[in-house]
Formats: C-alpha cells, sequence, structure tokens
C-alpha cells in the first residue's frame, strides 16, 4: 500500500471513529460553527466535533504545525478533504481566518505575527472579518479613503467600512487603509490588523433583502493601531490584499464545495415540484432544456476544477486559467438557484416556515442571499477585467 | 479518471503539433481547395502520418497498436484541428477501429486492427439516412439469402465515402425504420458490385458522399458483432466519434480564440487597441472560460474512452455539445471581431466557420446531445 493509500485509511478510520454521527448528517444554514471569543455551537456534538478536529490539527491541515496547522501535504489535505466528503462530515469550524487571512498571513506576514494568529485562527479562538470595501470604494476598491494618520510607534484610524461580515460577532479584523494620499491610490494603502474592542471601533448590522444582517457599517474613530500591526510594508497594503482576494476568490469558485451538501438534487427539485409526463419526465420542454445545460455546466466546472488540480500536481497548469474560476463558479450557483426558484413555482416565493418546510423557505433565501456571490469579492464584471487583462494579456486604454 | 495528459500523451501531442504544423498547415488546405481536390487531404501527408504510427496510437498493443488510448488519438485530432489538418484518420480510427475492437470478433480485430495499424486499411462509417444525425434510424435493408445477405437502400453524408477502402454499413435485419432492435453492422468493400457514390461538395472541403446500395452481397463473416444487436455497438461507436470529432473541434477553437486575441492586441482604431475596448475584453473573457470548459470536457471525455468508464454516453454528449456551442461562438466572433476582413477568403477564418458547422452536424448537434444528456439523467 501507499503512503498515501495507508493515509487515507487511517483518515478514513480517524474520520468515523472521531466524527459524531450527528456531524455528518446535513448542515442547516444556522448551524455554522465560526469559533472565536463568543463562539457559540448549534449543540453539543459541533462542539465535540470541533474540539476534537482542533486537537488532531485538521481544522488548518496545511499549515504548518508551529502555526497550529496539520503540516499536511497538499495530497493529503486533498485526500482528508475528499474523505470527509465522503463521509458526509461537517466542515468542524469556517472563517475569514481560514480562507482569507491564514494564507496571506503564511505569505506575507512576519514570523512574530505567524505565530500569534495562525495558531488562534486554527484552535477557534479568534474570529476575524474583513475591512475593504467603503461606502466611495467598490469594485474601484484602491480609491479607498479611511485614513491612517502615522503617530510615529502606530497609526490613528478614521473613517468607514462597509460591507464588513459579521462584524457584530468577529473578534479582529484585517483591514485596508490609506497611509499615503500621493501618488498612485494602488500605492498609498496599508493592511492592518487590529482588534475589535479596541476604543473607537463601533459597529451597525445592515438589513438585507433576505430580511437578515450578516454585514455592518464599520465605523473607525481615532482608533489606535501599532505598528506591529501592519502586514507586509507601509504603502504596499494592495499586494497583500490582492493577493488574500485570490485566496477569496478561490473560496468562491468552489462555492458548492464549501457551502454544506445540499440535501436535494436539482433534479429533485425538478421531480417534486414540476408537472411530470407519466414516465417521470418533465413536461415543460423549456425547463428540461434549462435543466440539463445547468448539469452540462456544473459537470464541466468540476471537470475543471479537477483539471486545474491534477495539472498543478503535473506542473502543466496554465495560470491564465485561475483566472475564470470564481466568474464561472457564481455565475452559475446564481442562475442554478433562480432556477431552481422557479421549479418550485409559487413554493419559491414563500416566505415562512409553517405554511412551506424548513427547505422550501431556504431555497427561497438562498436564490436572493446567493445574488451576493456574484458582487462579493470582485463582481463578475471585475472578473471579467481580471480574465481579459491578466488572463489575455488584453491591453489597457 | 486522469485529466492531466501525462508525459508520454503530451509527448505525442507535441510531435504532432510539430508535424501538423509543419506539414499540413492551413495553407496546405487553402491549395487542395484551390486545387479542386476531390478528397481534402495529401496522400503524402497521410503516408507521413502513417510513418509516425499515428494510425496505431489508439488501437491496443495486443493488435499492432501502440495503446496510447484515446487521449492519446484526441491529442492527435486536436492538433489537426487547430491547423485544419484533414486526413483519413478520424473516421479510420476513431469511428472504424472503434467498431471493430467493440464488436468484431478475435478473428476479425486480428486482421483489420493490425491493417489499419499499418496504415493499409482505411475505413468510413455508412450510417446517416438523413440532413440529421439519427443513430436508430435504420431503412436501409440487409435480406438473408443463404449465408449472405443482400443490401438494399442509402446512405447519405458518409465521411470518406468515395475513397476509403471499406465500408462499415449499418443495415436494418428485422423490424421498424426507428427501432433500436434489428440494426446489423456490416463491412463491406467499398468497390463491391452495386455500390454506388456519388459525392457532395460541402463547405469545409473534405470529402463527403451519398451511397447506393443496390443488390450489394455481404457476407455474414463481414458482420461486426451480432445479428439484429448492432445498436448498442453502433451508439458506442458514435460516443468515441463524437468525442474524438469534439477534440478536433476543441483544436479548431482555440487556434480561432488565439488569432482573435492577437488581432485584439493589434488591430487599432479611434487612436486605439481595439483589445482595450471593454465591450471586447468582456466578450473575449466568456470565450476564454467557454474554452476551457470546453477543455475539461474533452480530456473527461477521451478520458472515459480510455477507462471504458459507464458514463461514456454522458461524458460523450457533454463533449460534444460544449465543442458544438463553443466551436461556433468563438468562429462567430472570430468573424465578428475582425470585422469586414473576416469575411474576406484571403484570411483563414472563414475556414474554421465552414468546418465548425459541418462537424456540429455530424454525429449530433447541440438539440440532439442536450435531449439525449437529459434523457440518459431520467429527466
Amino acid at each position: 500500500m501507499s503512503t498515501l493509500d495507508q493515509f487515507r485509511k487511517e483518515t478514513h478510520d480517524w474520520l468515523v471513529a472521531n466524527c459524531p454521527a450527528s456531524m455528518r448528517t446535513p448542515q442547516k444554514r444556522s448551524e455554522g460553527v465560526y469559533g472565536g471569543r463568543r463562539a457559540s455551537f448549534p449543540n453539543d456534538d459541533a462542539k465535540l466535533w470541533m474540539d476534537r478536529m482542533v486537537e488532531k490539527r485538521w481544522t488548518a491541515p496545511d499549515w504548518a504545525s508551529e502555526y497550529g496547522g496539520g503540516g499536511l501535504s497538499a495530497e493529503e489535505t486533498k485526500i482528508l478533504a475528499q474523505e470527509m466528503e465522503a463521509l458526509g462530515c461537517r466542515k468542524p469550524i469556517v472563517g475569514h481566518g481560514f480562507w482569507m487571512l491564514g494564507p496571506a498571513l503564511l505569505e506575507y506576514g512576519t514570523e512574530e505575527q505567524k505565530l500569534e494568529h495562525l495558531p488562534k485562527i486554527a484552535r477557534g479562538e479568534i474570529r476575524w472579518c474583513q475591512g475593504y470595501s467603503e461606502p466611495g470604494a467598490g469594485s474601484d476598491l484602491a480609491s479607498l479613503r479611511c485614513k491612517a494618520e502615522d503617530k510615529g510607534d502606530h497609526f490613528v484610524l478614521n473613517g468607514q467600512k462597509s460591507w464588513t461580515s459579521d462584524g457584530d460577532k468577529a473578534d479582529w479584523i484585517f483591514c485596508l487603509v490609506r497611509t499615503n494620499d500621493e501618488g498612485k491610490k494602488q500605492e498609498g494603502i496599508s493592511f492592518v490588523l487590529f482588534d475589535m474592542e479596541t476604543p473607537g471601533v463601533s459597529v451597525r448590522p445592515v438589513p438585507l433583502i433576505t430580511g437578515e444582517s450578516h454585514f455592518c457599517d464599520t465605523f473607525l474613530d481615532n482608533v489606535v493601531v501599532p505598528k506591529s500591526q501592519v502586514v507586509g510594508e507601509i504603502n504596499k497594503g494592495w499586494s497583500v490584499a490582492k493577493a488574500l482576494l485570490v485566496h477569496e476568490r478561490t473560496m468562491m469558485s468552489q462555492i458548492e464545495r464549501n457551502m454544506p451538501k445540499p440535501k436535494f438534487s436539482t433534479i429533485d427539485y425538478a421531480k417534486n415540484y414540476l408537472p411530470l409526463n407519466d414516465d417521470g419526465t418533465i413536461k415543460d420542454a423549456l425547463m428540461r432544456n434549462r435543466l440539463a445545460n445547468h448539469l452540462m455546466r456544473d459537470q464541466s466546472i468540476k471537470l475543471s476544477q479537477q483539471r486545474a488540480f491534477e495539472e498543478g500536481m503535473a506542473g502543466t497548469f496554465d495560470m491564465r486559467v485561475s483566472t475564470i474560476f470564481k466568474y464561472i463558479s457564481t455565475e452559475e450557483k446564481t442562475a442554478k438557484d433562480s432556477m431552481v426558484a422557479d421549479m418550485m413555482g409559487m413554493t419559491g416565493a414563500g416566505w415562512d416556515t409553517d405554511r412551506f418546510t424548513f427547505d422550501e423557505y431556504t431555497k427561497t433565501y438562498e436564490w436572493m442571499s446567493n445574488k451576493a456571490l456574484t458582487i462579493a469579492g470582485g463582481s463578475s464584471e471585475v472578473q471579467l477585467n481580471l480574465v481579459s487583462k491578466r488572463g489575455l494579456g488584453l491591453p489597457e486604454k | 479518471m486522469p485529466l492531466a495528459l501525462n508525459e508520454e500523451q503530451r509527448m505525442l501531442r507535441d510531435t504532432a503539433r510539430e508535424f501538423l504544423q509543419n506539414n499540413a498547415p492551413v495553407s496546405l488546405m487553402r491549395e487542395l481547395r484551390d486545387s479542386g481536390d476531390s478528397k481534402g487531404y495529401s496522400d503524402a501527408v497521410w503516408q507521413q502520418m502513417i510513418e509516425l504510427g499515428f494510425p496505431a496510437v489508439a488501437i491496443p498493443e495486443s493488435y499492432g497498436g501502440l495503446g496510447f488510448g484515446y487521449l492519446g488519438a484526441g491529442a492527435i485530432l486536436e492538433e489537426a484541428g487547430k491547423t485544419l489538418a484533414h486526413s483519413p484518420f478520424y473516421s479510420t480510427v476513431a469511428l472504424g477501429a472503434a467498431a471493430i475492437t467493440l464488436g468484431g470478433t478475435e478473428e476479425q480485430k486480428q486482421s483489420l486492427l493490425a491493417a489499419i495499424a499499418a496504415g493499409e486499411l482505411t475505413l468510413a462509417m455508412a450510417h446517416e439516412e438523413s440532413n440529421h444525425h439519427q443513430p436508430n434510424t435504420v431503412s436501409l435493408s440487409a435480406s438473408a439469402s443463404g449465408d449472405n445477405y443482400v443490401l438494399n437502400g442509402k446512405k447519405l453524408f458518409v465521411a470518406e465515402g468515395a475513397i476509403a477502402h471499406k465500408l462499415l454499413v449499418s443495415a436494418r435485419t428485422q423490424g421498424n425504420n426507428n427501432d433500436q432492435d434489428g440494426i446489423t453492422l456490416f463491412l463491406v468493400d467499398r468497390n463491391s458490385e452495386g455500390v454506388s457514390c456519388q459525392t457532395s461538395t460541402m463547405i469545409d472541403s473534405r470529402n463527403y458522399a451519398d451511397i447506393e446500395f443496390n443488390n450489394v452481397k455481404a457476407s455474414a463473416a463481414n458482420i461486426i458483432g451480432t445479428v439484429n444487436q448492432a445498436f448498442t455497438i453502433l451508439d458506442k461507436t458514435f460516443d468515441y466519434g463524437r468525442i474524438c470529432l469534439a477534440a478536433e473541434m476543441l483544436g479548431g477553437a482555440q487556434t480561432m480564440f488565439d488569432k482573435t486575441v492577437e488581432y485584439l492586441k493589434d488591430r487599432e482604431q479611434f487612436g486605439q487597441k481595439i483589445g482595450s475596448f471593454q465591450a471586447l475584453q468582456h466578450r473575449a473573457a466568456k470565450m476564454f472560460a467557454e474554452l476551457e470548459l470546453t477543455r475539461s470536457a474533452v480530456v473527461g471525455a477521451l478520458a472515459a474512452i480510455d477507462d471504458d468508464s459507464d458514463n461514456l454516453p454522458i461524458m460523450a454528449s457533454l463533449a460534444k455539445t460544449r465543442a458544438n456551442d463553443t466551436y461556433r461562438l468563438i468562429t462567430d466572433e472570430a468573424v465578428q471581431m475582425h470585422g469586414g476582413i473576416g469575411l474576406t477568403d484571403e484570411m483563414d477564418i472563414g475556414f474554421y466557420l465552414k468546418r465548425c458547422r459541418v462537424s456540429i452536424h455530424s454525429l449530433g448537434d447541440s438539440g440532439f446531445h442536450t435531449d439525449r444528456y437529459a434523457t440518459l439523467h431520467g429527466i
């Protein structure tokens, strides 16, 4: 048996022995575990599962052990993910620390910063949020104006951040601030970390069309941040920000894999909610065509992700291709959510859990909430700019 | 199912690329067309392909082949698609050798596959009877006469039909015209008595023929597979063909895309490169995404052949639909983005546009394959 086969077997056995049965059931949207100082768990099993994975160091399996990770290779990390998926294991803990800040710190952080922050992320002790957008800086992120005044050994921050995901629940924030007003707008930005309990930080949740308020406006009023909390060089935060956006896009490209496994497939929705012929096929020819097209697109995207991984391993991957994934995955996901809602007809517009099942309500919710996927992390239009400029090398105006 | 080419397959692809770019560039296709050549390919180039071992790539080593599998054959076809290099390769290897491998007796495989691998035998698939691909529609009749059969009927749009040494002919031995049961596959010499060909000129300048069978005698020994039960072999053979054709189309789409991006970086209007206009950039970016998705579907489908996957029909319909839609999108956009010169004969774009159109309607357009894909998923 090869070493990897051996690893796969041991991983499988460990997961079977340690993942509580209830953590191998489909996860509801409200049951995510994010950790942090004010960590909450949907039930005792969720806490037990997180604690066991933390102890095994598999919450951040590919980080080095001195940073709280499991020190696994890329192949081993993939095997772990595959085995967890095969057994239907829930993610023990998720959040911005794992898939955004962590990778960026590994690349740009000082040794002290890595040792201070990464283990706390891996152990689920600190929950992070992101301070990027501002009221006047959305797609044109580099025009951000949140001011950081140099006071020798520290900065004083003043300004406002928008769309801070779970800003009211997070412990620390990674934040882009303006440290220089002169020259190219990208060259006066710094990437800073600070505690959300620092005096002068206040948050206000913003209700969305779903009725929920995952996003906050974050106000900074004379917030003191020591210079030791700058990641990368001062005025060179844009590089860190872009690297982190790549991680964000990677995560959003694998949106389906990173979301709880759906209870029903799109075919199930078609069969359960659409008028059918006697042989069980869909009566509406256009809807049948629409579903077939989505199934084909889904399959093509999955094959492309698999091919990218395998070519990466073989050293033959064309990096230009990586620019397309966020665009195609999120466009497909939102179009599919819209299709499923259409399949459900009037039920797909239901908005309570008495008349409608929880699952039906969730589908209506997802149709609305997933509209954010083609906007957040660089809108589809921004992605197409990236593909054409970085991927294809088309000229600037 | 591996989706990245291994080192051997990459070397084969590179060999094919170098050979075809140097010996069968698009200018060769133009010369053949201008000279009114009826075959659409150069015998000399085909001979060199034989010497390089191309016809042997997908044939198992036990039958005189090289055993590179269909990922190997697909790599050659993709490169051929880039330069529009036509040859008997597709009809003989992708379709013909497939039918014999899938349905032939040990004896047939020993003799026929070895001859194909050595470049001594070319085949054509004589199946369609209408202007659309219909795998189970067969009315050409084969009636038993002692140990032999007598074929009567007509086949349309047979690629290499006027040139190949032998024809694989689907015939009705039982049932009604659209029944899956009752189809038998015969191997018939093209020069047999009673076979008459009328060639059709098609926009891709390759050779196609309508073939009439008038009391053509076929020996029972030349049946491929079981009497009345050929549909399974036939449809699987078509799947191999659909996937290989998709590989060729991918090559054409890739070339048209590369040429168009090149043009966007070069052409100036309003005092700037037209590639700096967002209206064109976003369309180019979308084409790139479609092209990459198509590549994954095609490579996945080729791998499904090599793995003898149960998923083969689904993968074939996926790959052909994607290749149809993407090649069409990219050739249409290539013309539009080049503007007026895109419509001149001097540019090569028109050749790809025309080849694309014929390829789309060979072995199933996207309507056919989307419907089939849906049916295979039980919807």
